[in-house]
């Protein structure tokens, strides 16, 4: 019996949502009263370094092919691993590639499967997890009743802590079926973080009036090092990209603190952004919605509004 | 005059469209028995966003162009019907209903894969996840128990009938793939344009097959033990426009968010 983790390395680095699956391996192992073991496939540099967030021992494949994403050759990777080290327990992270993946290596394992978790295994009574559900609304306890168990975690469910150095890395090769998925080309912006990882979030909606507009926008998150987001007509005429549309039907985020400047707070927008720590909603009228929903509110014009608060933080900013 | 119309590498498409029912997006959300089971008194029903919006419509798209035939395909009971009556209304050519109640998403992916295996299609489209569990799982389930290459959130797709070139979102971009022959994919934002039933449409659903098939295997991996509602916001603290210090103060002092 033991944890796996699998700590996903794109382009060879570690995110955060990986350093966050390995601190949660270790809760949940500790839990169970095993050890978690932490998992890499592909090239990567520094392995050893997730035994800092609670791996006991790293195991890494190293066979190149695995750099080429393909669900079927990593999750037949993924379940070789799981059973040579004998784990009841496998997590992933709920990111796009960990997606692919759970459902795929939970059937394989002939598991319980459960995507989007928020807690620790309560063993209690079986062994229990939450999951937020309805769009935030609510959340749900769930048993996972068989002998295996494959999961992933919401991100930034959890504070990661240092714990310890770093860990024993075993290279390991498998025998692997060839990709029939060729991946062509990769494109990611470099620079700012992705939004389902971003901590600060800085986002506008229709009170911008236009897109010419955003310029303060951009200002505030860069003096935060926040990344930008919109609400979703913002997105649907193209004012801004598809990618920062977030709510219900767009990118549901769970930031520290999420900045929404001439969004009304509708309850589609409300349901991507409602699991934000802290929220700060500038708007002009005192009866949007959003304001329930927040912790700190602005009634004013976001055009005065916006670069006051910017000078604000840059003045901050300059003393801290 | 006539004209012979002769297509180059391009074949037809059959593809099967998972489609789920899931409550309206201003529904209100409460629970029964304690907590136990979930209040549908009152609570409206539509087809899930991502299954219509983008993953049927994206389908129904490639069988005008290529040929083929679409097949809604729903693991639900008799009150789904509603839902599946849209889908052949938007365009989808027939349907079947796998007749239960699923409590777990790989009880739903096995009954889709089922269905599969036993009539061949050359893709299964469904969208990147349901707006009320939010898992995102059944497409990766589906594709494991076919062991077919899988392309989560897809973004946008273009295929002949026998090679498809496919991005997908990921992290802070998309990711460019190629595949020959049969998938999985499930479909996010920007595959396709919303489409309204018309007229026309509505009235030849009516007409479309419906066929109704029994349930396989057990449901009992999972289990729901009770749902709670997240604790609400104390209250908002309304902060003076001209004072934001206060504001970058508190963000600091109190919340420690910065
Ligand atoms: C099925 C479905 C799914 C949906 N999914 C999503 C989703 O995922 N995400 C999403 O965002 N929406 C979604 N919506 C749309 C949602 O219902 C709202 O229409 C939308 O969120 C409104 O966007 P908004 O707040 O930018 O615009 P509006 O509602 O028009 O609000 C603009 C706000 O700006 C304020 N304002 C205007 N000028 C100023 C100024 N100078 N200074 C300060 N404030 C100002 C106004 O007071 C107003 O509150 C969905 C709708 C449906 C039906």
């Amino acid at each position: 019996m033991s944890v796996l983790v699998y700590a996903e390395s794109p382009k060879g680095k570690f995110k955060k949502t990986s350093l966050e699956v390995v601190y949660y391996g270790h809760l949940a192992a500790k839990a169970m009263n095993t050890d978690c073991i932490a998992l890499v496939l592909g090239s990567t540099s520094d392995a050893a370094v997730l035994g800092k967030y609670g791996a006991s021992k790293v195991i890494h494949v190293t066979d190149d092919s695995l750099d080429n994403f393909d669900a079927q050759t990593h999750s037949t990777a993924i379940t070789k691993v799981a059973e040579n080290v004998g784990a009841n327990l496998v997590v992933f992270g709920f990111t796009a590639n960990g997606k692919a993946l759970t459902g795929r290596v939970g059937v394989k394992m002939n598991a319980s499967i459960l995507s989007g978790v928020s807690s620790v295994p309560n063993l209690e009574n079986g062994f229990v997890l939450r999951k937020s559900v309805f769009s935030g609304k609510a959340n749900a306890h769930y048993n996972l009743k068989k002998e295996n168990k494959v999961i992933s975690l919401m991100g930034n469910s959890f504070q990661i802590e240092e714990l310890g150095s770093s860990a024993e890395v075993e290279t390991m090769t498998l025998d692997l079926p060839t990709a029939k998925t060729v991946v062509k080309e990769l494109k990611t912006v470099e620079g700012t973080v992705p939004l389902p990882e971003a901590e600060l979030v800085v986002s506008a909606g229709r009170g911008m009036k236009g897109p010419e507009n955003w310029g303060i926008i951009e200002e505030l998150a860069r003096t935060l090092g926040a990344t930008t987001a919109c609400s979703r007509p913002v997105a649907d005429t193209g004012w801004r990209p598809h990618h920062e549309h977030v709510g219900q039907t767009g990118v549901a985020i769970r930031p520290n603190l999420y900045i929404a400047a001439g969004i009304s707070g509708a309850i589609q927008h409300l349901a991507g952004v409602n699991k934000s720590k802290v929220i700060v909603v500038i708007n002009k009228d005192p009866e949007a919605p959003f304001f329930k929903a927040a912790d700190y509110g602005i009634c004013a014009d976001l055009f005065d509004v916006v670069p006051r608060l910017n000078e604000a933080l840059k003045k901050f900013k300059q003393n801290n | 005059m006539t004209y012979i119309c002769v297509k180059f590498n391009q074949e037809k498409m059959e593809i099967l469209v998972c489609i789920s029912k899931t409550p309206e997006t201003t529904a209100k959300i409460a629970f029964t028995d304690g907590g136990k089971n979930f209040d549908t008194q009152g609570v409206q029903f539509i087809m899930n966003p991502y299954d219509e919006w983008y993953a049927l419509v994206r389908a129904i798209e490639l069988k005008e162009q290529l040929g083929g035939k679409v097949t809604v395909i729903n693991v639900g009971d008799a009150a789904s019907d509603i839902v599946i009556r849209k889908a052949l209304a938007i365009g989808a050519d027939e349907a079947v209903r796998v007749d239960v109640n699923p409590q777990s998403a790989i009880y739903t992916a096995k009954q889709i894969a089922e269905y599969v295996k036993s009539n061949s299609f050359d893709a299964v489209f469904l969208g990147k996840e349901t707006i009320d569990y939010n898992g995102a799982e059944v497409g990766a389930m589906v594709s494991e128990y076919l062991d077919l290459p899988y392309f989560s959130f897809a973004s946008n797709i273009e295929t002949d009938g026998l090679k498809s070139r496919i991005t997908r979102d990921v992290e802070g971009g998309v990711e460019i793939s190629e595949v020959e022959g049969r998938f999985v994919l499930s479909a996010a934002k920007g595959l396709a344009e919303q489409r309204i039933p018309n007229m026309k449409g509505i009235m030849m659903a009516k007409r479309k097959p419906l066929n109704v098939i029994p349930a396989v295997g057990e449901d009992d991996s999972l289990e729901i033990i009770s749902y709670d509602l997240p604790e609400g916001k104390s209250g908002v603290k309304m902060i003076d426009p001209e004072n934001m210090d206060e504001l970058v103060r508190l963000l600091h002092e109190e919340s420690k968010v910065i």
